[in-house]
């Protein structure tokens, strides 16, 4: 069972060394790019800005709700807000999510092309498959630290709206514990986080899905597997970097 | 003209191929017939370096691929088309896109040139029409053609085809199977076709491989196979009663 786990790690490190190999032509990797962008990225906005506005507002909620202490004030709704969504929801947590929404259409996207042969027929043509298909993900997710970006300010916002029109706070108050303290340290440490998760995005589901076997039912298991070892990877990262880049 | 020597592949406990030695040779339909689990798609995937055979060696027109630098052997494949028994055509990309790809990635030609290459393949296995549509949009046998034509596009000097007439019917099969030989002969192309279809080996079987239990077990042409009297090619040719009287009355003349 370990050495399954380790020989499976060496393999995709070897995968991830092939990516960079022989590079596919600029013409053809721009299309791929451009399209990579359009499925990873633009896809992804829709789900990513209704999660972030609602949990940011939820996350006021709970927070003026156990704010019982009349000593303690408001303004640490927009504060407890604040440090939320930038330090763990936006980068963590929304790449979680991506997880099962980015991960499963890459690993069922590529691991329908090996069923079918598509991945034999670029080898046979000479084409280094690997970097067809997983480089053109890597680049795009360039743009991933955006997305967490749009997160981060629809999830402030989410709480504001929900502080302010919900009764539990003023405009001001929470502006100002939103403004209270800031570190922009913080930011830097969210998109090293974001970037870092970007690369376990695209790898790993890009893994599971190019060295899979069988047949269609092997695809949707492949897609579970991926999400599961991308999360798990995700949450230990978190910890690795929270520790590296804030707890010294 | 394409060299086995002595090939051997085994997976885990199991040997699949056992010292297969034969020749494919330039300008003829080259067919690797036998039963399922001879090791006819191992023989195919080893010649299209998809497996690394354990023994023996594999000779394009004297280039053995053992011994080509990785950046050879990616130069190699360039001049190999393949068929694959599922069409194996890219979803995202419509018919001319598909035709087009090796186009794009191994050629330095212009948007108009490509187009002109791609209308004259499309034309040539009879697909005018079909440039915008989808592969989930057309037939399994026009999925064939424009497998074919995307294979032949690059004027490959090798091409392969893993069960062609698969899931056809006998008419398209017939259609399929007249084109591959005709282009066989027109580009002067070594070209290996494994197939199950004793219809295929009767109408383009020119040089027939037939491999039992991982080894040759006989090969010959189309007509020698009616006046064979191997044991094993006749119990595995003429088990439908159908093969069984035309050669009957192949061999009463």
């Amino acid at each position: 069972m370990l050495i399954r786990y380790i020989s499976q790690i060496g393999r995709y490190f070897l995968m991830l060394k092939e990516i960079f190999n022989k590079q596919t032509k600029w013409p053809v990797m721009k299309n791929l790019i451009f399209k990579e962008i359009d499925d990873l990225i633009i896809d992804s906005l829709g789900i990513v800005c209704f999660i972030s506005f609602f949990v940011g507002g939820v996350v006021a909620i709970q927070t003026a709700l156990n704010l019982t202490n009349p000593l303690i004030p408001k303004y640490l709704i927009g504060f407890a807000t604040r440090q939320s969504v930038i330090l763990e929801f936006a980068p963590t947590f929304i790449s979680v999510i991506m997880a099962g929404k980015m991960g499963s259409f890459i690993t069922s996207s590529i691991g329908t092309m090996r069923v079918t042969e598509q991945i034999d027929a670029l080898e046979v043509m000479g084409v280094n498959s690997v970097n067809y298909l997983v480089f053109p993900k890597i680049i795009a997710l360039l743009l991933y630290p955006f997305v967490i970006g749009i997160s981060m300010f629809l999830g402030i916002f989410g709480g504001w709206l929900a502080g302010v029109y919900g009764g539990f706070t003023t405009s001001a108050a929470f502006i100002d514990g939103a403004q209270m303290e800031f570190i922009p340290f913080h930011i830097v440490y969210a998109f090293i986080k974001t970037l870092i998760f970007a690369m376990l995005l695209a790898t790993i589901p890009s893994f599971h899905g190019y060295y899979m076997k069988g047949g269609a039912l092997e695809v949707g298991k492949a897609s579970t597997v991926a999400f599961v070892w991308t999360s798990v990877s995700i949450i230990l990262f978190n910890y690795i970097l929270t520790q590296l880049l804030l707890g010294s | 003209m394409i060299e086995v020597k002595n090939l051997e592949k085994s997976f885990g406990d199991s040997k699949v191929l056992k010292g297969v030695s034969t020749v494919f040779e330039t300008g003829k339909t080259n067919l690797i017939i036998g039963q399922s689990g001879s090791g006819k798609t191992v023989l195919l995937k080893s010649l299209l370096g998809i497996h690394t055979p354990d023994v023996g060696t594999i000779e394009f027109d004297g280039r053995v691929y053992s011994d080509l630098e990785p950046d050879e052997k990616r130069e190699l494949r360039t001049e190999i088309g393949m068929v694959f028994q599922g069409s194996a055509l890219f979803d995202s990309m419509t018919v001319a896109e598909n035709v087009a790809f090796p186009l794009k990635m191994f050629t330095n030609d212009n948007k108009a040139k490509i187009q002109e290459r791609v209308d004259f393949v499309l034309e040539r296995v009879n697909l005018v029409d079909a440039h915008k549509k989808l592969p989930s949009e057309i037939s399994g046998g026009m999925q064939k053609r424009v497998a074919i034509a995307r294979a032949i596009v690059n004027n490959p000097k090798y091409l392969f085809c893993d069960e062609p007439n698969s899931g056809l019917d006998p008419n398209t099969s017939t259609l399929i199977d007249n084109l591959i030989k005709e282009i066989t002969e027109e580009y002067n192309i070594t070209t290996v076709i494994n197939t199950h279809d004793m219809n295929s080996v009767m109408e383009i079987g020119e040089n027939i491989v037939f491999l039992k239990k991982g080894l040759k077990a006989w090969q010959g042409t189309k007509e020698e196979i009616f006046r064979t009297d191997n044991e094993a090619i006749v119990k595995f040719v003429y088990s439908s009663n159908l093969f069984k009287k035309v050669r009957e009355a192949y061999l009463k003349g």
